[in-house]
């Protein structure tokens, strides 16, 4: 293929920074688009031209692929930006007033007054949350977070001060019988020493000794299942790769965790990163895979510090890399993909497309990923909270490990609480513990307030009411009381909420997030966004009925006819909150 | 002579089909099925020369046993597999759907669309009065937000690119089928001059930096015309034609012929309105092109006509 690229030449620092990328492939378009960004805060012609005559990509296919992540910009952009978070639990925590302090301040959000509107970013339990970010030869980022206008606006002008924010904390932290959390705001994230000291890589020695079947046995007998919102059994998916012929196998952990209302990942990543990087190399060894991906999202800093450390440390001492802990002809390594602004890529065939170099557009299925994933090779695809069960499930051994939860529902689960309660954060219970229980746990909502409301699941799950609160948190009573856990979001709102427009924002992320691949969510999650409008504003086209009718038709096709989880899903929410908490009737009265 | 490869025979699989049992050869999608049996099943991303898109969403058809419905386009039969093609849910989606588009994009230059829209009883104008059209839709940022009040219905209207003597690209009819980056990338062409670029409902099609085309890598092949199913891409001669109203598709009379500039041997199917060359296509089913042409072929006919 010759290419015919633009007459337009790069600066010498996009220059310096792009040549590093040479005589790598396709692969590597999203690591240089990174890289410049990271070096001059944004993507010019001459930058793109520079990566595709390297990296031997057609220009068109970069620009498509540039220009589908939000953290890039493709028109000039000054070095320092503020991302301000304006998303759900941010919203319930003062994010309007704070962007209009910043509007009036610095003017309206955009490249010139160098802070942006942004989704989630995944510190609801700091919120409202804002992430600053400056380009340079060491591009810095800092998370402000509980952050307010005075803060931001300091920040905006001088740049973030250091590349981390605080150490991961967990409110139960150091309580006893924790099994995910346990090391989460105890042990020193950087040292492996600590990692082992507390059990760690005690896991692996054991899987080695097992051999790939007998972990698979294990995980499948403990009966495992997906945390990251689907819930599939982990042991079939690991199961099913095994079996193909085809070789090589992938591993990619999926650390995109963008559904507005979950941290629990973060908190894993940032408080016991080894932990991750142990769990994916059994999962390789159990997989059968040599090479494992984790694709972070790319607004989590500190996490990625932490992982690139503990990947270079176990690197150093044989937990990854050539015959690991000297079992003969197990090898494994991880590299770390950093996603750079879509939810979408949370997909699990959105993803390698993403790490392929392509657009984060999810494939059809089938294929499924175990038959045909990232180039095209059997692939497994865990969340991060997933995979961090497998330590626990080899060291406790699968028949205590399903004596934990319920029949249909073994092991704890991570919750992500924040909205308006007393104490927000991320917090370990065994499935079964109810929603009431969660909610005492976080102190419930703050002193003299009523609660409202409870968004189980995220954006994509499901409201359920104050007197739904002795719901049993499985996995078969959510789904028998029609609803999810979705990824493990308990967001809470209590009398002072605007529901309007938080169910606003839901409809906004899923339009700006939408891919645009296939109609019924590319236009079905806009005129979903547009009869909201009307039905909040009590602005009718005709009448009330008629919006809730064009409403509830549009989700019944996103639902029916989407190709992916996003379009699927993206009236689940909005839909209960008609029906359940009879936000039909309040909006047509 | 013409070695034909006619492979191994292939199996055949029994599914039903609207309540019937059909055979079709092992590896057919339920849309060739459909197509066996004499079903009409509506299509708009689904090219005969492509590798299917699944991007519309207009032929999805409900399999017994699936949560969600399936495009038939690319969805392969399997054995015992029971398929509806005319369900309540079948109709409801491809009502929704053709209501989606038709509300965002201009349909009045896409065959068939207003038999499928009167079938279902589409009406695309319940989403509100259309929003105005926007010339900003290139410099799109993704997950930058637009304030809405949901008084109009979001389209992408916007004005017609004509930037180059053969080409007409007129995007506010563009359904993102994919099609014409699929003919122009590795499918057909290996030109790779456009992409789709942006994301979501923002999401169109783009050379880099939506440079001009005569400064891009296209090569005026016109495949991209030849699949798109809108007329939102269209040849210079037939837009000017059907601005001027003297655009008469009915009195043209089609003559395939072979393409003399090369050796290759491609076959032309020539358009001819009074006397005289208005286009030139090819046979899709043609073994040589694929219903492909390049630039010579495409456009190169002015002499015929020096009379």
């Amino acid at each position: 293929m010759d290419l015919k690229l633009l007459d337009i030449e790069p600066t010498e620092a996009e220059r310096v920074v792009v040549d590093l990328f040479t005589g790598m492939g396709r692969d590597q378009l999203l690591p240089a688009l990174h890289a410049v960004n990271d070096r001059v805060g944004w993507i010019s012609q001459g930058a793109l031209n520079h990566i595709c005559r390297v990296l031997h990509i057609p220009p068109a296919e970069a620009y498509g692929v540039a220009s589908f992540y939000s953290l890039f910009s493709l028109t000039e952009r000054p070095a320092k930006v503020v991302h301000v978070c304006v998303d759900l639990a941010c919203q319930v925590n003062g994010a309007k007033s704070l962007c209009d302090r910043l509007t009036d301040e610095l003017g309206p959000a955009g490249a010139k007054s160098g802070w942006l509107r942004s989704p989630c970013l995944g510190v609801c339990e700091k919120a409202p949350a804002a992430l600053a970010f400056e380009a340079g030869e060491v591009a810095k980022e800092q998370l402000l977070a509980p952050t307010h206008a005075g803060e931001v606006i300091a920040v905006a002008a001088a740049g973030p001060s250091h590349v981390d924010g605080e150490r991961a904390e967990v409110p139960q932290a150091g309580v006893p019988g924790l099994r995910l959390l346990k090391r989460v705001g105890v042990v020193d994230p950087e040292s492996l020493d600590d990692y082992r000291a507390t059990g760690g890589y005690a896991a692996l020695r054991t899987a080695l000794l097992l051999g790939p079947s007998g972990v698979i046995r294990e995980v499948t007998d403990a009966k495992l299942t997906g945390r990251g919102g689907a819930a599939f059994p982990t042991g079939r998916k690991w199961d099913a790769t095994a079996r193909q012929p085809v070789r090589p196998h992938y591993l990619v952990c999926n650390a995109d965790e963008s559904e507005p209302g979950t941290f629990k990942d973060r908190l894993l990543m940032e408080g016991d990163p080894f932990a991750v990087i142990e769990s994916m190399t059994i999962a390789g060894f159990a997989a059968g895979c040599s090479r494992g991906y984790l694709y972070l999202r790319g607004e989590y800093p500190r996490a990625l510090h932490l992982l690139r450390n503990a990947i270079s440390k176990a690197r150093e001492r044989n937990f990854l890399g050539e015959n690991i802990m000297g079992h003969e002809g197990f090898s494994f390594d991880i590299e770390i993909r950093r996603g750079a602004g879509a939810y979408i890529c949370g997909e699990e065939t959105a993803i390698f497309n993403s790490i392929e170099g392509f657009r984060g557009e999810p494939r059809s299925k089938p294929p499924f990923p175990v038959e045909q994933g990232l180039f095209g090779k059997p692939t497994v695809v865990n969340n991060v909270e997933t995979l961090v069960n497998v330590p626990v499930i080899l060291t406790e051994g699968c028949e205590a490990y399903t004596r934990i939860g319920t029949e249909g529902s073994t092991g704890s689960k991570l919750f992500c609480l924040s909205g308006n309660v007393s104490r927000p954060g991320v917090y370990e219970v065994p499935f079964g513990t109810t929603l009431g229980e969660l909610l005492d746990l976080a102190g419930g909502v703050p002193p003299g307030r009523e609660l409202r409301a409870v968004l189980l699941g995220g954006a994509a799950g499901g409201f359920v009411r104050p007197d739904e609160l002795d719901l049993p948190l499985t996995l078969e009573d959510a789904r028998a009381a029609g609803t999810t856990l979705g990824s493990g979001v308990v967001l809470v709102l209590d009398d002072t909420a605007d529901l309007g427009s938080f169910l606003l924002r839901i409809a906004a992320f899923f339009r700006d997030e939408s891919c645009g691949q296939c109609v019924p969510c590319r236009i079905g999650t806009v005129r979903q966004e547009e009869a909201l409008h009307r039905l909040v504003g009590k602005r009718p086209l005709s009448t009330s009925a008629q919006d809730l009718q064009l409403l509830r038709e549009v989700g019944q096709v996103m639902r029916g006819s989407s190709i992916c989880g996003l379009g699927q899903t993206a009236w689940n929410a909005i839909e209960s909150a008609l029906d359940r908490l009879g936000y039909a009737e309040e909006a047509a009265s | 002579m013409t070695i034909v490869e006619i492979g191994l025979p292939k199996r055949l699989v029994e599914l039903t089909l609207d309540g019937e049992a059909v055979r079709v050869p092992e590896g057919a999608t339920i849309l060739d099925a459909c197509t066996a049996s004499g079903k009409s099943i509506p299509t708009l991303c689904y090219g005969d020369t492509l590798k299917p898109a699944n991007a519309c969403r207009v032929c999805m058809v409900e399999v017994e046993g699936s949560r969600t419905l399936v495009p038939s386009c690319s969805r392969k039969v399997e054995p015992g597999m029971v398929v509806r093609t005319d369900s309540e849910r079948t109709q409801h989606s491809r009502k929704l759907v053709l209501e989606l588009l038709g509300s965002a994009t201009d349909l009045s230059t896409t065959p068939h669309v207003d038999e499928w829209m009167s079938a279902c009883g589409a009406d695309p104008s319940r989403f509100g009065p259309s929003a105005p059209p926007a010339a900003d839709r290139d410099d799109r940022q993704p997950g930058e937000h637009e304030e809405i009040d949901g008084s109009v219905a979001a389209t992408v209207r916007q004005p017609t690119k004509v930037d180059n003597p053969l080409y007409v690209r007129d995007y506010g009819k563009c359904i993102m089928c994919y099609k014409c980056v699929d003919a122009c990338g590795d499918q057909w062409q290996n030109s790779f001059a456009i992409s789709v670029a942006g994301r979501g409902f923002d999401a169109r099609i783009s050379t880099e930096f939506a440079t001009p085309l005569p400064d891009s890598a296209c090569v005026y092949c016109g495949n991209c015309i030849e699949v798109c199913p809108t007329g939102a891409l269209s040849f210079k001669r037939e837009h000017d034609k059907r601005e001027d109203g003297t655009w008469d598709e009915e009195s043209q009379t089609q003559t395939t012929t072979i393409c003399t500039f090369c050796g290759v041997g491609c076959n032309l199917t020539l358009h001819v309105q009074d006397n005289e060359i208005v286009k030139v296509t090819s046979p899709h089913d043609s073994t040589v092109t694929h219903g492909n042409l390049c630039i010579k072929g495409r456009f190169g006919w002015q002499h015929v006509q020096n009379r």
